[in-house]
């Protein structure tokens, strides 16, 4: 069908080809930016430090992607703008900081009990906030306002317990691997490569598995699935088990690659939804490759201006992306 | 864990609090500046249905274009009011141009990313905005502050004042100022929703495709209730900053503006005579923590501020889910439903 519009019209201007192609592939349009961007900073400051800034981004864009997952899910699924994802994060991390410093256990053991308890979080707020006031039929403003109560509590909960005070979690912060001339902290190395490979993992299960097409089912339409016969209620709370469980990973990584205080996962939840409208609300596979380039967007950005701005890229690619295309870039293409 | 038998003591209330009229005037100064601040809002959620979550933007806007025109520009005083305004009116119509095309959760995303890339902006533009370290008196001038004309008309009020009461607080002026402005915004703009201006902003709040068929320019009306929620935020943002006597970035976190939400659904959502008495109590019961004589331990400072944090999400939560239209506000007109 496509092949044979393009001939039928009578030899279409070559501005008009690619602005049709644009808008069948958005993304083909942002890969030709990013990529005029890195040729434009290789010629300016060198191949290397290029590379070096893009690995450093890349630890950054794993936590961005895998909180955006959850996020985005919950957003597609539920419509709910879950302004409290940011804090499941730093739930997660100070989970993680009670099993490994406080009671000294290795780290390995403090992300599976940061995982799982994150996800129990997910589903027990389920259960007694959200799917209640679904019943009541709650508007917008009730969902947008609950949620950022929640994210105060949760706040006041970590303060409370944790103070406000800068903590590390045990990690090693001192040595580095050297690979083709880059230089890597062997810390931020595992952060990367256990997201890169979460994240692969999280795109094909919600490919392959039958519980991941049932997600994006009701991601889609959810009164389409219920009517199709998907049990919309147990797909939920596993959306949430999900969503709980990649921002408790994402809130270890984040509080290992920097540092953890109550306000960290709020700080990060802003970056989160660039990547979530970027990739397209509920849009998973989107929001996985959005998480990635706006981490090293961000630490590109450095080359060129003073690190103290380097939040504000998240923040300008969230307000661009919201005003010039608010359906998202790098999902399918899609009308709101 | 052991208990402390100390801990375990039946917590005492403390009336010292209760009796210094000093900690009253702060709780008043408080409670109307976010009333100021709410009354904004109220417009915008309230009677347009736009979920604007960047108050704390406009504050900042309209205390740091102040203090900047007084400081580096030179200008007095009082004639950088009514340009800090217009500046931050601008700001506000500049922001809603592009995000009131967008649908209302994605414009409470927009505006709340707005106000943290305002906040970063003062916390990184040092030579401007005095960065972390605030923003009090001019460099080469360390007799020129911006609070200066203020502190003369305050000291000339308390002149007044003190035919009547002997030695008051320096904080009475403020309030004075803070609530007859609280008085004046809550009459103009009962008044002004009474116009048939107010009624197309209920119009679009209802239904705007409706309103749009009817004729009506809604972009232009959104951005005028924007406009006005910037102007009551900037002036909210002045009395914060005549309150604080030195900006800080960190006075425009995010926070700030949920508690001007809290305020908001306290009183009641459409009713703007209900935000005046949401933020009393609001402030009463956030600061009313320090009537409670909590022993220090476990009670630090930091878990008390840690226990307003929850006070103020706990009250969010529980009041969308239990009385989501406030004290005051009327069910029916709250049409946030879907």
């Amino acid at each position: 069908m496509e092949a044979g519009q393009v001939t039928e019209r009578a030899a279409p201007a070559v501005g008009e080809q690619v602005g049709e192609r644009l808008r069948r592939k958005p993304w083909l349009g942002a890969v030709g930016v990013i990529a005029l961007i890195f040729i434009a900073l290789v010629i300016g400051e060198g191949l290397h430090d290029v590379a070096q800034t893009g690995l450093n981004g890349l630890s950054l864009g794993a936590i961005y992607a895998l909180g955006a997952v959850g996020l985005t899910l919950v957003y597609g699924i539920l419509k709910l703008v879950n302004f409290a994802h940011g804090d499941f994060l730093t739930f997660g991390a100070y989970m993680a900081y009670l099993v490994n410093v406080t009671w000294g256990a290795p780290l390995v053991v403090a992300i599976f009990w940061a995982m799982l308890m994150t996800a129990v979080l997910g589903i027990a707020l389920e259960r007694v906030l959200w799917a209640p006031m679904r019943a009541k039929h709650a508007g917008l403003l009730q969902f947008l306002l609950m949620a950022i109560g929640l994210a105060f509590l949760l706040r006041a909960v970590f303060q409370w317990f944790w103070g406000t005070e800068i903590r590390s979690l045990d990690v090693n912060t001192t040595s580095s691997v050297e690979i083709l001339g880059l230089r890597i902290g062997q810390t931020e190395l595992i952060v990367v490569i256990v997201g890169i490979t979460v994240l692969v993992a999280v795109g094909l299960g919600l490919r392959m598995t039958l519980l991941g097409k049932r997600m994006r089912a009701l991601s889609d339409d959810l009164e389409l699935a219920e009517t199709a016969g998907i049990d919309t209620r147990r797909v939920i709370l596993w959306t949430w088990e999900f969503a709980g469980g990649l921002a408790g990973l994402a809130g270890v990584m984040a509080a290992s690659v920097t540092s953890l205080y109550p306000e960290m996962g709020f700080e990060l939840l802003l970056p989160i939804f660039a990547a979530v409208v970027l990739g397209g609300i509920g849009d998973a596979f989107g929001a996985l490759t959005a998480g990635i380039v706006i981490g090293v967007m961000t630490e590109w950005s450095t080359l060129i201006i003073d690190a103290r701005w380097k939040t504000a890229v998240g923040f300008l690619v969230l307000l661009t992306a919201l005003i010039v295309r608010p359906q998202g870039i790098f999902g399918k293409a899609k009308a709101i | 864990m052991t208990l402390d038998p100390a801990t375990l003591m039946p917590v005492g209330v403390s009336f010292e609090a209760i009796t210094d009229i000093d900690f009253w005037i702060s709780v008043g100064v408080l409670a109307g500046i976010y009333a100021i601040v709410a009354l904004g809002l109220q417009v915008n959620t309230g009677f347009t249905g736009i979920v604007n979550f960047g108050a704390a933007a406009f504050m900042a806007v309209g205390a740091y274009s102040m203090a900047i025109l007084v400081l580096e520009v030179g200008i007095s005083f009082w004639l950088s009011l009514p340009l800090a305004m217009l500046i931050t009116m601008l700001f506000g119509a500049l922001v809603g141009l592009p995000s009131l095309r967008l649908r209302a959760d994605y414009f409470a995303i927009a505006t709340i990313a707005m106000a943290e890339m305002v906040r970063l902006f003062a916390q990184n533009a040092r030579g401007l905005t005095g960065g972390n370290q605030g923003l009090f008196c001019a460099d080469d001038d360390p007799s020129n502050c911006y609070a200066n004309s203020w502190r003369d008309v305050s000291d000339s009020i308390n002149g007044f004042v003190e035919n009547f009461w002997s030695d008051p607080s320096s904080l009475f002026p403020l309030l004075l100022v803070i609530w007859v402005t609280v008085g004046i915004a809550t009459i103009a703009l009962v008044y002004l929703q009474k116009t048939p201006w107010g009624r197309v902003l209920r119009a679009i709040r209802e239904d705007e495709d409706a309103a749009r068929a009817l004729g009506k320019n809604t972009l232009l009306f959104k951005l005028q209730s924007l406009a006005i929620s910037a102007l009551l935020g900037a002036i909210g943002g002045f009395f914060l900053a005549l309150n604080l006597a030195t900006l800080h970035p960190i006075d425009f976190e995010p926070l700030i503006t949920f508690f001007a939400f809290s305020v908001l659904v306290l009183g009641g959502l459409a009713n703007y005579k209900g935000v005046a008495v949401g933020a009393v109590l609001f402030w009463f019961v956030i600061e009313g923590t320090r009537f409670i004589d909590l022993p220090d331990p476990p009670f630090t400072e930091t878990r008390i501020a840690a226990l307003r944090l929850a006070i103020t999400g706990l009250l969010l939560i529980g009041l969308m889910a239990f009385r989501p239209q406030g004290l005051f506000g009327n069910r029916q007109e709250m049409v946030l439903g879907e």
